[in-house]
């Protein structure tokens, strides 16, 4: 009897409930360690904001508000559609789950190709931070360290939807394969809670960033 | 499945892969051991190294720049590579879940996962090594100096970053192990104190490695982009990189000692054959420093140009920390009186982590006061006060961890005339080498030059002279245990009549640590006291 119910959980734990307890909270502690590390940013920019107000004021408007709007209903939709695909899993409707997870996907891919859109706008007017800053016609001084918070943060942030694609991608093969039923969705869930930090965190980015007053 | 039960977990399989490919925290801890005792033994060359370079005033083996690459390894070795891992990836990994009734920690996959990133991030620091030139930044990599140093500070720091995501894992598997893996009957006030302190660790790892981790890759973006974070000609402020290096970096400090404390809240009693004194007191506070451990960062920048004001408030929070530490200390002190002491070498360890812990944990209140501190910031006197706490404090009591459980993870006993010989070379070693510092700090000698004016030169001799006793006493350990783990006498299941769980296992343990899943039906240390 154990023998053919040890396929289901790993020999350590009890249960695929008591498995699925203890992926839960690991997951959530990595989400605090997510929120710790961008949370390092999140203070850096409240400084630099603190000391440099104009300057952030006249340089946000370089960011493009509709394209960021659009990204952030977009990765909203995806939150949605994610939560449907685990609600449908636990009903056992593999195919409408896995339809979910498509969609999921493909807000992903919008999100990036915007993305790719509004990084070809900034580089193309010599924005890109640092060493590479060669724009002149902002005229508060120190403008390129608004854009080092830019990239750096949302290139981390798209660096997190980069692999939240891949772990989505890879939910969808075993889902395919059979993996996941009512009884046992572990993974998708997780997947699912990580996908949400990652529209969380855009969340902040958006006001923070396109809507500075 | 039925003979497994039945074997050690050395004979459960066998080959090298078995054990590069391992998922059993048993072997996972010994690799550790092994991995990190190595790291403690090369950082500890460079150190007699750097001090044979004090020995006398001027050049007396090597140049300044090598002086200054080597402190650099000395504090990035000893710190990354054996004093953080060390205790949770070895002892942590090996006795957490057995301590608890488990047979593994809940992500046995993550936790080879963590070693091997470890690993990894080690590589990184050797490429940098390798490759050259070696930074000079000292293992703090303070901005501006290590974005224009011209040293290999990317591969440096992009190893550290890595080995902290091997940190984070780490204690995230702890964490999710001690809240849902705990046998029948294991309560949380059943648990030994090791399993509180690691889990008061763990929480560490979590919530402050990542801070490290963005700072480290903020610094890394800096050096190659330029992008002004840290830089005030671009509007940054270098002053930002030390708040997020130390809001890591303080609490990494109670990552290294807080288990130290648990492995002695576990011998003195079995030691002394008596219950712990203030359990819920020693357990609590545990969990008390790694919350007030987050808010003393700002202690490190008293003279870096923080406002009156955050001085003053980090300095009565450093008091603070005074508090629970000293709340342990009385309780160990209490736990030996009139107890029946055995002086085997972990009890000499444990003994000696109190006087040395005691000294460190002093000396940090001496340095947490703002007047004192101004005047002492920068010389040998924060040199001696840290390594009272990491090698007073935390490399002992890894020491006396090491041997007290050694009969339990290799099923050998240790040669105890060797054992008490190392504790007192290493004793009067220790303390020679950083009481000289101390005094040396007193007097006004800066830290990080390669140079000393005459009048420090006898106390630097008295200081290299014990850094020798030091290494000694250090192959001494190794030795035995290596030895030992060959050539030792056949241990029984429970030498020291310990009351916690990992004494009722075979020695060493079977694979999935019971034949049968334990229940508890008492506290840990419950001696002299009768069950119906």
């Amino acid at each position: 009897m154990s023998e053919s119910h040890a396929a289901d959980h790993a020999h350590h734990f009890e249960s695929v409930e008591h498995e699925f307890d203890a992926g839960k909270l690991g997951m959530w502690l990595f989400l605090v360690t997510e929120i710790m590390l961008f949370g390092g940013l999140f203070v850096g920019y409240g400084i630099f904001n603190y000391l440099y107000p104009e300057m952030f004021r006249e340089a946000h408007h370089e960011l493009n508000k509709v394209m960021g709007a659009f990204n952030t209903i977009v990765l909203l939709v995806s939150s949605l559609t994610m939560a449907l695909a685990i609600a449908f899993i636990q009903r056992n409707d593999v195919k409408k789950s896995k339809l979910m997870l498509i969609i999921t996907f493909l807000c992903a891919c919008t999100f990036l190709v915007v993305k790719y859109f509004e990084y070809s706008a900034k580089i193309h007017h010599g924005l890109l931070p640092g060493h590479f800053f060669t724009n002149t016609d902002l005229q508060s001084a120190n403008a390129a360290l608004f854009f080092s918070f830019y990239f750096v943060m949302t290139g981390i942030h798209g660096l997190h939807v980069l692999i939240g694609m891949a772990c989505i991608a890879w939910i969808y093969w075993r889902m395919n394969r059979g993996d996941f039923n009512a009884h046992k969705f572990g993974a998708v869930e997780f997947v699912g809670l990580y996908w949400h930090i990652v529209d969380l965190i855009w969340i902040f980015l958006f006001p923070l960033l396109y809507l500075v007053v | 499945m039925a003979h497994a039960a039945n074997i050690n977990f050395y004979q459960a399989s066998h080959g090298w892969k078995s054990w590069l490919f391992t998922l059993d925290h048993k072997r996972i801890g010994m690799m550790y051991i092994v991995t990190t005792l190595l790291s403690f033994l090369i950082g500890g060359i460079f150190a007699l190294l750097v001090r044979i370079e004090l020995f006398s005033p001027g050049e007396t083996i090597m140049s300044a720049a090598t002086y200054n690459k080597l402190f650099t390894l000395h504090g990035a070795v000893m710190v990354f590579w054996f004093i953080i891992p060390s205790i949770p990836g070895a002892l942590g990994n090996f006795f957490l879940p057995i301590m608890i009734g488990a047979k593994d920690v809940a992500f046995p996959r993550l936790n080879l996962f963590s070693y091997y990133l470890l690993i990894t991030g080690m590589l990184f620091n050797v490429y940098s090594i390798v490759t050259g030139p070696i930074p000079d930044t000292g293992w703090t990599f303070y901005t501006p100096y290590s974005i224009q140093n011209s040293g290999a500070v990317i591969s440096m720091v992009m190893g550290v970053f890595i080995m902290g995501f091997s940190s984070i894992l780490t204690g995230l598997n702890f964490i999710v192990t001690v809240h849902k893996l705990r046998c029948p009957g294991m309560t949380w006030y059943r648990m030994p104190l090791f399993v509180w302190a690691i889990y008061g660790t763990s929480i560490l790892q979590v919530m402050a490695t990542p801070v490290l981790g963005i700072t480290l890759l903020l610094l890394t973006i800096e050096r190659y982009a330029g992008i002004g974070f840290f830089d005030p000609k671009l509007g940054g402020d270098p002053v930002l990189f030390q708040h997020f290096f130390w809001f890591y970096s303080h609490p990494a400090v109670y990552i290294m000692v807080l288990p130290a404390m648990g492995i002695i809240s576990e011998i003195i009693p079995t030691m002394s054959q008596k219950t712990i004194f203030g359990y819920r007191a020693i357990a609590y506070s545990s969990l008390g420093l790694a919350l007030v451990s987050f808010l003393v960062w700002g202690h490190h920048m008293f003279t870096s140009g923080q406002s009156e004001l955050a001085n003053f408030i980090f300095s009565l929070l450093t008091m603070a920390t005074a508090v629970p530490s000293a709340v342990k200390m009385y309780n160990w002190s209490a736990t030996i009186y009139k107890g029946s002491v055995s002086l085997t070498t972990p009890m000499l360890y444990a003994l000696g982590f109190l006087f040395t812990f005691g000294i460190g944990g002093l000396t940090g209140i001496t340095l947490g006061a703002l007047s004192i501190d101004m005047h002492f910031h920068d010389t040998y006197f924060v040199v001696a006060h840290f390594h009272y706490v990491m090698m007073g404090g935390t490399a002992i009591a890894l020491f006396a961890g090491l041997f007290y459980w050694f009969p339990k993870m290799t099923g050998k006993m240790y040669n105890e005339c060797i054992g008490k010989l190392s504790f007192w070379i290493f004793f009067v070693g220790f303390n020679t080498t950083f009481i000289a510092q101390f005094v040396l700090g007193v007097n006004g000698m800066p830290r990080r030059y390669f140079d000393y004016l005459p009048m420090y030169t006898n106390w630097n001799r008295v200081s290299t002279v014990g850094s020798w006793l030091i290494g000694t006493a250090a192959l001494l350990i190794v030795g035995n245990l290596f030895m030992s783990f060959f050539r030792g006498a056949k241990a029984p299941a429970n030498p020291w009549n310990g009351k916690s769980l990992e004494w009722q296992a075979e020695s060493p343990p079977v694979l999935e640590n019971f034949a049968h899943t334990p229940t508890v039906t008492a506290g840990p240390y419950e001696y002299g006291v009768k069950h119906g």
